[in-house]
């Protein structure tokens, strides 16, 4: 049992990070913003977190640093697609690559130090509880963010006017601008915000998941990340369900690695099957898993022609230039 | 003018002045609307009546001139403020979001903070008691185009306004949607508000307004009682002596001609949730002949042209026949093999290539047709060719530019529509087809698009247009079909179509194939 | 106060030409900026950067090896990018194109003929064209976004190459470190000049490629085809050309220079097949293609510029003692600085007070420029 509430530990600990990325990606999405950084705006908060966190001895500033680096690489790309007007496209690969370069830099003296990790929650009696006390009691304070964001995305986008006006700005940025609604200054806002939970992602990853700074060890989590929002149809509720199953997956494969087949004997015979099959993989194939089946959940998903066309942000990636 | 300082003005506009770059769009307007009237701002497209109503509504600043409202002076620096004034407007592009409801939308164009229950609760009130029913919980989206118009006319009424700026409301309904609103605008004036009414339509203006002022070229060429003008007259201050007026000889030996476009049985299902299905739609048109197609927008008319283009093809090949072949399963280019060309609804971005200069689009439906004359070894582009009969087409349209050869998104929508046009014509087509020819396109260029269809046709060729505008298609049709809702009507003969015919039939008031008297044989 | 996009009448052909200039301009004084900043003389770093790696022969030679690469690939994305096809897993269909290419000199170590070199450059080919077809396919079947397809696939293509060289293709004798056998020298892309250096023919097919697709790009039907799909897929509909085609024929091009370059490193300049054959190609292509405004010739002088930025961070880490990491962070600024150069192609900027501002964007539609009807 105790093995069981470990792995299903390891899964919270490893959707957590896609799953706050996804969540600030998918309000930059609703505002009709496609910000395809995700990937370097997480490294650079691993960094930053990672560093921050070193050099002051508290994973907590690191966590903060984390955040601000993300937020502020994030303006970078908002000023160059809300200002100039660039395509927003080539702008967000440009800012993963930059990222990816410059946290390497900044990398370079960090690389074999011991990280700080950020502790997990601890409540007198409630985290003692067995199974529901680590679960849900006993987590990293990212995990518990990461809930919270969740549902308080979902509650501001459906239920508040602001979150109206913000996925109205989605759906036509043209009738909002003729509106009067302030198009710029909302996806500002929302760039900043995506870009804050990226860098917490990226926070998570150099400050929980593995404490320590390895370059490019985002991994492409910001590229599923994305995919994630387009699995998710961009509700924040189906991002938490979509980030568990990704969860699973990435952390799934490490376990086959890891876990003695002798030790299923006794269970179901399909259970056993598929683990004994999936350990005869070369542990490169395991590896690749998380990366298939964003393929194969970016397949389902867009095949379906009508939930596309009804659930995208109709201005997604156009550029916006207002006329006065 | 006569100013009545006597019961005070509601908005006096003086040497209101807007310059974009070295285009003056609106020079020195001088413009008083008086309480409790029906104002009309004439002109054709082109003589800056948007650009005025956006600077009253606040969406364009005026380079000079003053606005007084009720009297005292005011800067109308944004929409907020002009609505808090007591100005609202309803655009002709409507600024919707189809994603969401038409509470939703109204809510996100009210500056308070009441719950959105609350307000489609008043707004639904308010549309009944004006005789323009609405259901806030339908999505946009799934709203035809008048139904979509009223939660624009609602959202501004909302708001308790007392100037209402209409900016060509009628584009978009059939005629008797059209009377309807005007019954809700005379209730408006029972109840004192003001009303600028924007259009170019000369019949309508002279039915509701009280008063008109006319733009030419951005300046005010007159202001005049519409009731006591002609049409002709205010067609006069509208456009000048400049244009001439169409001719359409009669057609002859129509009964013997061929039919160079059968149409059998055309059923297609709709491509996108928010898409028209086309129903068993048959149509012949003859050389010799123009059919037109009316219809208000959204009733399937881009949905038909696709099919007949062969941009979307059929599983039935017999079911478009162009000069006596099956075309079903030829796409676009082969059935401009056959002698067939089209001309889209869209000039930007369907019918032109914005970015690309005006000789690659003429290379864009010509290049197949036109294989042996732009088309070298290995499919290099004989760069000259197209060139020369790009000028070719330039001159023969009078297409009026500023560089030898321009991006196509650099020319006005009337000279680019003009040479979209004067591409096909150069082929000499058997066959034309054309959806909304001078849609947006100025009085100059639009008679002449429209003398050359009828040319063409005259010279054996078969035209089919499709337009909402009815008074286009009176001018050059032989025969009127009616399109609604995805299915098309018998064509009625000219000399037997009326307009309240032709209106019912768009407004879906009688079935799509009722048997008529007089068929054209 | 606040910066005003004016939108201009036409594309300024001016600034298509400066952009890419004035973008590396301001990427040397942000890199000026930068380098003081870390403690470094920002003279003596440019003169490493920039200089040093050009003032010998051998040294050219490095720089045609490493700018075969990224001129092969950039310009087959530049023909994606135009037909508005974004194919970002360059990367991966490198690595497939040097692991077809190298089925040959591996499984068949002894062979040695004349056909092995031009067999291996085809099967690169096809190898990396075939890759390039997965996310084609599922755009153009299930309308899948193909940027994030194309790049899961990098991730999955450089898992197969670390399986292969650690696993079945592991040379027997090679003591057990994760590499193939040696190629033999008739599957070894031959230098080009060998008395002065180890440039090797990857760099004439650069060339080539470059100057054919400058050539189909600009002056045949062909290249129209993909200009007005990427920029109006409407038009291009309506001109009779199918999208769905130009999508996979587009991505397989792509594909089969990326595999080219892919077989042509790994053939001319590594000799045999390891975990990693690419220091980021397929990536810095993409910046390769952007500064060289999606043109080919220009890419040529592109891959150039960048290439030497490769070498430069080999030179400096050595002389000055920085992280090569520098030259990935000149490589991510100068992409950010031609796409914020470009803008001014299409827009004038204006900085706008609270007063009267103009729109030129409003006057087009509303009237001709000129007098009367």
């Amino acid at each position: 049992m105790d093995i069981t509430v470990n792995i299903l530990l390891t899964i919270a600990t490893a959707a957590t990070p896609l799953l706050v990325a996804a969540i600030g990606e998918l309000v930059v999405e609703r505002s009709g913003v496609l910000n395809l950084g995700v990937e370097g705006m997480m490294i650079m908060g691993a960094v930053a977190g990672f560093g921050a966190g070193y050099l002051t001895g508290s994973p907590w500033l690191g966590l903060l640093a984390a955040i601000v680096v993300g937020a502020l690489f994030s303006l970078l790309f908002a000023f160059m697609t809300l200002t100039l007007a660039t395509n927003q496209v080539a702008t967000g690969l440009s800012l993963t690559l930059l990222g990816l370069g410059v946290s390497g830099m900044l990398g370079t003296g960090f690389v074999g130090l011991p990280g700080q990790r950020l502790p997990n929650l601890y409540i007198p009696v409630l985290s003692d509880l067995p199974v529901v006390g680590k679960l849900l009691f006993g987590q990293d304070p990212v995990f518990y963010i990461s809930i919270l964001l969740t549902l308080g995305v979902a509650w501001f986008l459906f239920r508040t006017r602001t979150g109206l006006t913000l996925r109205s700005i989605g759906d036509s940025h043209g009738s909002a601008h003729a509106l009067g609604i302030h198009v710029i200054r909302y996806r500002y806002l929302a760039v900043l915000f995506g870009g804050g939970c990226a860098g917490l992602a990226g926070g998570q990853l150099s400050l929980v998941y593995t404490p320590q700074w390895v370059e490019n060890m985002s991994a492409g989590r910001g590229w599923i990340a994305l995919a994630l929002v387009v699995f998710a149809s961009w509700r924040p509720l189906r991002a938490l369900a979509g980030a568990y199953i990704f969860g699973l997956i990435w952390i799934g494969q490490l376990h086959v690695q890891a876990i003695d087949l002798q030790q299923f004997t006794g269970a179901p015979w399909l259970l056993y099957k598929t683990i004994e099959l999936l350990k005869s993989l070369p542990s490169q194939y395991l590896a690749m898993l998380p990366y298939l089946a964003t393929v194969v959940v970016l397949v389902l998903i867009s095949r379906n022609k009508r939930l596309t066309m009804m659930n995208t942000p109709a201005s997604l990636g156009q550029p916006f230039v207002p006329d006065r | 003018m006569g100013e009545e300082r006597a019961h005070g003005n509601l908005l006096e506009v003086r040497g209101l002045t807007k310059i974009f770059g070295t285009l003056k769009a609106c020079d020195h307007v001088d413009l008083t609307v008086a309480k409790g009237e029906i104002h009309a701002l004439l002109g054709e497209n082109g003589a800056g009546k948007s650009t005025l109503v956006k600077m009253l509504f606040g969406s364009l600043e005026p380079n000079s001139g003053a606005i007084a409202w009720d009297g005292r002076p005011v800067r109308i620096t944004s929409p907020g403020f002009a609505k808090k004034l007591g100005i609202g407007m309803v655009f002709q592009h409507f600024s919707l979001f189809e994603a969401l409801t038409a509470a939703e939308n109204i809510a996100l164009s009210l500056d308070d903070g009441s719950p959105i229950s609350q307000i489609a609760a008043k707004a639904r009130a308010l549309s009944y008691s004006y005789g323009l029913p609405l259901d806030p919980q339908s999505l946009v989206g799934d709203l035809s185009v008048g139904e979509r118009q009223r939660i624009e006319i609602i959202r501004c009424l909302l708001q308790s306004p007392q100037l209402v700026i209409l900016d060509e409301p009628t584009s978009v309904l059939t005629p008797q949607e059209a009377d309807k609103l005007f019954e809700t605008l005379e209730r408006l004036r029972a109840e004192g508000k003001s009303i600028l009414y924007i259009s170019h339509r000369l019949e309508e203006v002279k039915r509701i307004c009280d008063r008109a002022t006319v733009l030419r070229h951005g300046k005010v060429v007159g202001h005049c009682n519409p009731r006591e003008e002609t049409a002709a007259s205010l067609a006069r201050m509208m456009v000048g002596n400049e244009v001439k007026a169409v001719v359409r000889a009669p057609v002859e030996g129509i009964d013997t001609a061929a039919a160079l476009l059968e149409i059998r049985n055309l059923s297609r299902k709709p491509a996108t949730p928010f898409s028209i299905p086309l129903r068993d739609i048959s149509l012949s048109v003859r050389a010799g002949e123009v059919i037109g197609i009316a219809g208000v927008a959204g009733n399937g008319q881009g949905e038909f042209f696709e099919s007949v283009s062969g941009e979307v093809r059929q599983a039935d090949a017999a079911a478009v026949r162009i000069r006596g072949k099956d075309a079903g399963a030829l796409g676009v280019t082969g059935r401009r093999l056959l002698g067939a060309a089209f001309v889209p609804e869209e000039r930007l971005g369907h019918g032109a290539a914005p970015a690309m200069k005006l000789s690659e689009n003429l290379l864009l439906s010509r290049h197949a047709t036109d294989r042996k004359a732009f088309l070298g070894t290995a499919g290099t582009v004989r760069s000259g060719a197209v060139q020369s009969a790009s000028q070719r087409v330039i001159e023969a349209m009078d297409v009026r530019k500023s560089a030898p050869d321009p991006e196509a998104a650099a020319l006005s929508g009337g000279n680019l529509q003009k040479f979209i046009v004067g591409r096909e014509l150069d082929r000499k087509p058997a066959l034309m087809v054309v959806n909304q020819p001078t849609w947006g396109v100025d009085a100059g260029a639009a008679a002449h698009i429209r003398q050359a269809l009828i040319e063409l046709a005259r010279s054996g060729s078969a035209v089919l247009v499709i337009s909402q505008d009815l008074d286009e298609l009176f001018e050059i049709s032989d025969a009127i079909a009616v399109m609604h809702n995805g299915e098309l009507s018998r064509p009625i003969p000219i000399a037997d179509a009326t307009f309240e015919r032709i209106g019912l039939l768009m407004g879906g008031a009688e079935p799509g194939h009722a048997a008529h008297e007089t068929e054209g044989a | 106060m606040r910066l005003e996009l004016v939108k201009r009448p036409q594309r300024s052909a001016l600034f298509s030409i400066l952009s890419p200039f004035i973008a590396f301009l301001l990427t040397l004084v942000a890199g000026a900026v930068m380098f003081a900043l870390i403690g470094v003389n920002p003279l003596a770093a440019f003169r490493v950067y920039f200089i040093e790696p050009l003032s010998q022969v051998w040294q050219l030679h490095e720089l045609a090896i490493k700018a075969a690469p990224l001129i092969l690939i950039g310009v087959g994305l530049s023909v994606c990018y135009r037909a508005n096809v974004w194919n970002i897993g360059a990367e991966g269909q490198f690595i497939l194109g040097g692991i077809a290419g190298s089925i040959i000199p591996v499984l068949f170590p002894n062979f040695e003929s004349p056909i092995v070199l031009p067999l291996m450059l085809l099967m690169g080919m096809v190898g990396g064209a075939a890759y390039a077809a997965i996310p084609a396919l599922l755009k153009v079947r299930f309308n899948t976004n193909e940027i994030l397809t194309s790049l899961m696939l990098v991730y999955i293509a450089q898992l197969f190459l670390d399986w292969l060289v650690r696993g079945p293709w592991k040379d027997p004798k090679g003591f057990n470190f994760p590499q193939t056998v040696q190629f033999n020298d008739s599957a070894i892309l031959p230098a080009i000049w060998p008395q002065s250096g180890d440039a090797h023919w990857g760099f004439v097919f650069a060339l080539v490629a470059a100057v054919a697709l400058w050539l189909v790009m600009g002056r045949t039907i062909a290249g129209f085809e993909i200009r007005v799909l990427g920029s109006a897929p409407r038009a291009g509909r309506f001109a009779g050309f199918s999208l769905n085609r130009m999508i996979v024929s587009v991505f397989c091009l792509s594909g089969a220079l990326a595999g080219l370059a892919g077989i042509s490193v790994v053939s001319g300049e590594i000799n045999q097949l390891q975990p990693v054959i690419s220091p980021g190609y397929g990536f810095t292509a993409i910046i390769v293609a952007f500064l060289g405004r999606l043109n080919p010739l220009g890419i040529v002088a592109a891959g150039i510029v960048l290439a030497l930025t490769y070498l430069g961070g080999e030179a400096a880490q050595t002389a000055l003692g920085v992280s090569d990491k520098v030259a990935r962070v000149f490589q991510g600024m100068l992409l950010f600085f031609v796409l914020g150069c470009d803008t001014l192609i299409n827009y004038r900027i204006r900085l706008a007070g609270g007063g009267a501002a103009v729109s030129a964007k409003d006057a087009a539609p509303l009237a001709e420029p000129e007098e009367a009807h």
